[in-house]
């Protein structure tokens, strides 16, 4: 295995995709509401709206019976907050991080998509089996070109994600306090497993469809279970706890190994050829 | 002389489709050897099989003298293909392009600008060099998928219709390129086409396929020989005994038992016998016979006549 090739070849498709902004302009923009618009306007929008903060807090008081309900974890979390300090966390620290993961998961299925379907779509995958890469080396680099900056990106998103909330909710809160504990594993440990997950996706997915905008289409369907997801916790069925997000990690990383086990089998260059 | 590739009854089977159907050939090194025939008779399939992109369904095939299933990155090394489609990343520079696959064939960091310069040149693309490929028109995309296939300095460099789709000026400029390409530095050529002018320009042997298995192999002359049993001369005359050619003349030369037909037009005089080599024999007959003889010119069948022939008693064998 020359990690010089899987390289050159993860560059190439990755300026490939630069070259396409319908595919990455969305991957891009996706992300820019996550961390930019969405905090901004949930979190600076209330401090702005002029109601008195007793108000408020009388509103959210109402809301006990149903906090009740929530899962222990989250409580421990707002227990003492009040007001809009509640609506902050909740929304900011909770309801927001399965969304997260939308990031990943864009990305990784637009770079798959377009190299492992794209390529076939215009016809430039023959000549790359004509060189002396082997099959894993290939591949590999296709692999990298889609995890790779996908995860990257998700880093520099949590990043800009932290400093964004920490900055809005400051009049507020008073403190820096975010990330809270859960989005370590979250950023660190489910969401490379998830941006893998679309790309393996991407890659099953390649020799059953003609085009890139097919293959996109299909692995949107992932967005899916993270809206389960999202759903689950708001009505209090799920918690995303430490615990929550190792587990779900680890299922996902499974389901992971299994789809790439599959995509090694079928990316062949005799099964390749013959499907031109 | 040594083979660079061998076949020895190669099978491809598609499902239930014979592609290719125990076929055997081989290429001697320095050679520029064409697989003709008509379309599905399995030339892609076959340069394919040879890089070790298909693996052949029974059969041994050796390439460079390796194995180009279990060893294909060792073939590929030392192979260029031009691909039925040019296959270029439209999106990048013909430039680009190049790097890029210097890169993936391994050639050396330090040398490659200068062989990327190099094709470019060579291939008269230097100008348009840095312009993204979409731009580009058929026959320029043509000499950038030559430049690629040659970048690496392959062993073997193959060509797979290299003039389709062209216009005659462009498939002339390829022709010549592919002419100048196989005359230096002993490269290995093979050369999948129906188109047989060019092949009779180019090839040194040829291998006549039809539905996977070859009619014949060898050089255009020895399956001329083959084909008809018999080689026809066109003797260009002065006179005979001083005078002008007769009559007389081509009744004696019928009488030869060598000779199998004659006609006589003016000074020249046709006439077919068993082989070339009997050519010697029937100069000195005629010189016998008092012909003073200008020019001797065997007759060669064009290749075009060769593949029909050879398509036709396939067809009639069916
Ligand atoms: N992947 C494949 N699956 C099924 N059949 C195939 C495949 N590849 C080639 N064939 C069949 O094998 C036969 C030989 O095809 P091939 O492309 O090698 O012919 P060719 O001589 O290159 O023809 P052409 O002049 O049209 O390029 C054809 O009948 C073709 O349909
Ligand atoms: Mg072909």
């Amino acid at each position: 295995m020359n990690w010089n090739i899987i390289l050159t070849i993860a560059m190439k498709d990755l300026r490939e995709v630069r070259a396409n902004k319908m595919a990455w302009m969305p991957a891009l923009i996706v992300p820019l509401i996550f961390v930019v618009v969405m905090p901004l306007l949930l979190i600076v929008g209330p401090q702005l709206l002029p109601i008195p903060a007793e108000e408020l807090n009388r509103e959210m008081g109402d809301l006990d019976a149903m906090m009740n309900a929530l899962p222990p974890d989250l409580l421990a979390q707002i227990r003492g907050l009040q007001g809009l300090q509640i609506w902050i966390v909740l929304l900011a620290g909770f309801m927001f991080a399965p969304m997260f993961l939308i990031i990943p998961l864009m990305l990784a299925s637009v770079v798959g998509s377009e190299s492992f379907v794209g390529e076939r779509e215009r016809k430039t995958l023959e000549a790359l089996l004509y060189t002396p890469a082997t099959d894993r080396e290939l591949f590999l680099g296709k692999v990298v070109a889609a995890v790779v900056p996908a995860v990257l990106i998700t880093l520099f998103s949590f990043a800009a994600y932290t400093l964004v909330v920490n900055v809005s909710a400051y009049p507020v809160m008073g403190r820096v306090w975010f990330p809270l504990v859960t989005w370590w594993p979250l950023v660190l440990w489910v969401a490379p497993a998830i941006a893998t997950l679309g790309m393996a996706a991407s890659v099953l997915i390649s020799s059953r469809v003609s085009s890139f905008m097919e293959a996109y289409q299909s692995t949107g369907m992932l967005v899916l279970p993270l809206l389960f997801l999202m759903i689950g916790q708001i009505t209090g069925l799920i918690s995303l706890s430490v615990v929550f997000m190792l587990g779900l990690g680890g299922i996902i990383w499974g389901i992971d190994a299994v789809l790439l086990y599959l995509g090694v089998a079928q990316f062949k260059r005799a099964e390749l050829i013959a499907r031109l | 002389m040594s083979a660079v590739i061998e076949c020895d009854s190669v099978v491809k089977q598609f499902g239930a489709l014979k592609a290719i159907d125990g076929l055997t050939f081989s290429v001697e090194a320095g050679e520029v050897f064409g697989m003709l025939g008509p379309n599905g008779a399995g030339k892609t399939t076959m340069v394919r099989l040879i890089n070790g992109l298909l693996a052949a369904s029974g059969g041994r095939l050796r390439t460079l003298g390796f194995d180009p299933i279990t060893q294909g990155d060792r073939v590929r090394a030392h192979t260029g293909v031009l691909t039925e489609t040019p296959s270029l990343y439209e999106r990048f520079s013909a430039r680009d392009n190049l790097l890029l696959f210097g890169r993936l064939y391994h050639v050396a960091p330090e040398k490659l600008t200068g062989r990327v310069d190099a094709v470019l040149r060579d291939l008269g693309l230097a100008e348009r060099a840095r312009d993204k490929v979409g731009g580009y028109s058929k026959g320029m995309k043509q000499r950038l998928a030559i430049a690629r296939a040659l970048l690496h300095e392959p062993q073997i460099l193959f060509l797979d219709e290299p003039t389709a789709g062209l216009d005659p000026e462009a498939a002339r400029h390829v022709t010549d390129l592919i002419e100048k390409l196989s005359r230096e530095g002993g490269r290995t050529v093979l050369l999948a086409t129906h188109n047989l002018t060019e092949a009779q320009r180019l090839c040194d042997r040829v291998a006549v396929l039809n539905q996977g298995r070859a009619l014949a192999v060898g050089t255009p002359a020895q399956l001329s020989r083959d084909l008809w049993r018999s080689t026809w001369l066109d003797v260009e005359l002065r006179g005979v005994n001083g005078g002008a050619p007769t009559d007389r003349l081509l009744a004696q030369v019928r009488a030869v038992p060598m000779v199998k037909a004659a006609a006589m037009e003016g000074h020249s005089l046709s006439l077919q016998v068993e082989s070339e080599e009997a050519i010697p024999q029937m100069v000195a007959h005629l010189v016998r016979l008092g012909a003073q003889i200008v020019r001797v010119n065997p007759r060669e069948h064009t290749l075009e006549e060769i593949y029909f022939a050879l398509q036709e008693q396939a067809e009639k064998a069916v």
